[in-house]
């Protein structure tokens, strides 16, 4: 017990001016990327265009022009009229949305993973749980961003937002997501505003928000009083957190994910959307934490906590591959055309193509071999290695659930995508460092920290 | 009556004594046997020097094992030797075969480590695993110290057992 007391100190990260100017620079990079990719995306947009119609047709006079023309040109004319903006422009929508969702599920991981914690009355975690509550600081900024992208461009990512698929006299009346408009519109009349659709994002956001501040609240009153009081008020309210998150994550992936294909679903969709989440942001606290303890601090983290985390990190991705496999296999057997359009719209199509097979050697593969011996959990080169090839792998997993069901045949990885998801990377890792700089980093009174410190596996 | 092997039995009741007793003696050159406890000891296997026990390395093979042979079998049965037509999918498609493998594999790795560990543990059918003392499979930890493996002598061991909080010393013979 003697060993505790003179191994706990208070402990405070700071947000170095440099740290902060290699971020801006992570940024700007992003931004300029972004640009060129923007202007590369316009430019052969315009080629593109020059075959059928200028761009500018395009962008201005979408409905009325283009339906007098032959069949061809209808069908065309029909995909242009529901999908109304310009390539580069629904490019960018796309992948707004696509690291929205991406960044959203490591923020909201930070919040799960200290909810688990608490309810699952963990003792060795008590040292390490202030990085991912700092990661939960993402989630109002997400929801923000969410609701922005999704006034601004979710005409052209959510296919079932246009009027005339609701109107029975319409040439683009579409039977099916009439059938299913109630999800989107109810109570008002299918084709009108989306009430329950924005509902429910609003009130999703707001009560994993609220529970993040009362989480919060009780971790950090723990370090001024020190009462045990505040661990139970944080484990009750990390309990009916859980009850929640459970419902809600599924719905929100089904609302923000799967309903891009309107017709397609699988009942499996959310723990699919869950489990790639997870496993990312399981990788984040870990780099997190390997970045933090590197930078000096943390010094009574030692391998068996990054033991532990690893262990997470590789149980957790063939868990997603059995979620993957689960939903493949049965459509694969089921062979009803409904189903299987998407898998085959993701494994004919580029870049779709490459992306599909990639996914499974970025996601199962390479965290399966290079995580299996117990010394490639315990030291950080390796398990860093692993961690950047899990996000980056997730982040092409998302891209495969949100970009073939907007884009159809004009989808890349270009400039455009990388730069923006940089600037995601740049202003995530601002907000939780940020956040970690604010309260004390290491929870001095929690009642498990001794159980921590001689965390032995 | 003559016996093949000579130990000095040492009993202890505490695991943290016996930890830092294992660390003591081997520290001034005393070469243990084999320690037996009730329940794992955290800290026991770094104390005694252990090298990482190579058990994972033989699942990982039998595992392999498992995967090659389990597509190899579906393959062979159901492309080659007696294709069968299941809802007009090619005869050796890969995802069908999937979850056979999965089990099999997971089937060969866990029999094959199981069978390995009690193999090495002398604890096979017809092998008689010494027993130094039976109370430590309830509440005693128990340390051997092979005569012949140390130069010093019965007594001399026995003292310094005692001096490093061994509840009591014994002598077995095999």
């Amino acid at each position: 017990m003697h060993h505790a007391t003179t191994t706990i100190a208070d402990e405070n990260y700071i947000f170095k001016p440099e740290t902060k100017r290699k971020i801006f620079i992570l940024a700007a990079v992003g931004l300029l990327l972004f640009v060129f990719g923007v202007f590369q995306a316009m430019r052969s947009g315009d080629h593109e265009g020059s075959h059928e119609h200028a761009s500018t047709e395009i962008s201005k006079s979408l409905t009325a022009s283009l339906a007098s023309q032959d069949t061809h040109e209808v069908e065309k004319a029909s995909a242009e009229t529901h999908h109304g903006s310009p390539v580069w422009l629904k490019r960018i929508y796309t992948s707004l949305w696509q690291n929205s969702i991406f960044f959203l599920g490591i923020g909201i991981i930070g919040l799960f993973f200290v909810a688990v914690q608490y309810a699952a009355q963990v003792g060795w975690s008590a040292s390490i749980k202030r990085i991912p509550l700092a990661m939960g600081s993402w989630i109002p900024l997400a929801g923000i961003i969410m609701l922005v992208v999704w006034i601004v461009g979710g005409g052209d990512i959510f296919h079932w937002l246009h009027k005339d698929l609701y109107d029975p006299t319409s040439q683009q009346y579409d039977k099916i997501i009439d059938g299913k408009g109630g999800f989107f519109y109810w109570p008002l009349a299918h084709g009108s505003f989306p009430i329950f659709f924005i509902l429910r994002l609003v009130v999703f956001f707001g009560l994993w928000y609220l529970f993040f501040v009362w989480i919060k609240r009780e971790m950090l009153a723990e370090d001024e009083d020190g009462a045990v009081t505040h661990w139970y008020s944080a484990r009750k309210f990390s309990a009916i957190f859980l009850v929640i998150f459970a419902v809600s994550s599924s719905v929100a992936a089904w609302d923000w994910v799967m309903s891009i294909d309107t017709h397609w679903y699988s009942t499996l969709f959310g723990w699919y959307v869950f489990a790639s989440w997870w496993v990312t942001g399981l990788s984040v606290i870990t780099i997190f934490l390997i970045y933090i303890k590197e930078a000096g601090y943390l010094k009574m983290v030692n391998a068996n906590h990054i033991h532990d985390l690893g262990k997470f990190i590789f149980a957790f991705s063939i868990f997603w591959t059995y979620i993957w496999f689960g939903q493949f296999l049965l459509i694969y057997y089921a062979n009803i055309p409904e189903e299987t359009v998407y898998f085959v719209s993701q494994m004919k199509n580029q870049p779709y193509k490459w992306i599909f097979y990639t996914n499974l050697i970025l996601n199962f593969v390479l965290p399966f071999l290079l995580l299996m011996t117990r010394d490639a959990k315990r030291f950080n080169s390796t398990l860093k290695l692993v961690c950047v090839i899990v996000i980056i792998g997730h982040w092409f997993d998302f891209y495969n659930m949100i970009t073939p069901g907007i884009m159809k045949n004009n989808g890349g990885v270009g400039f455009l995508e990388i730069g923006l998801s940089l600037i995601f990377v740049a202003v995530f890792i601002y907000v939780t460092l940020n956040s970690l700089s604010k309260a004390r980093l290491i929870a001095t009174h929690h009642p498990m920290m001794d159980e921590s410190l001689h965390h032995n596996i | 009556m003559e016996h093949d092997k000579n130990f000095v039995v040492g009993i202890f009741d505490d695991e943290d004594v016996l930890v830092h007793a294992v660390e003591n003696v081997r520290e001034k050159g005393l070469r243990i046997h084999e320690v037996y406890s009730p329940f794992p000891v955290h800290g026991l296997d770094e104390a005694l020097g252990y090298r990482r026990t190579r058990l994972p390395i033989a699942a990982f093979m039998f595992g392999l094992t498992g995967t090659c042979l389990a597509l190899f079998t579906q393959i062979w049965m159901l492309g080659y030797d007696w294709p069968m037509d299941i809802g007009g999918k090619n005869h050796a498609s890969l995802p069908p075969f999937i979850p056979v493998t999965f089990e099999f594999t997971v089937l060969l790795s866990a029999f094959g480590m199981v069978i390995t560990f009690l193999i090495v543990s002398n604890m096979k059918p017809y092998g008689w695993p010494r027993q130094f003392d039976l109370r430590s499979t309830d509440d005693k930890h128990v340390m051997a110290v092979d005569l012949a493996d140390n130069k010093l002598s019965k007594e001399e061991i026995s003292r310094m057992l005692k001096d490093q909080g061994a509840s009591e010393v014994n002598e077995k013979n095999f």
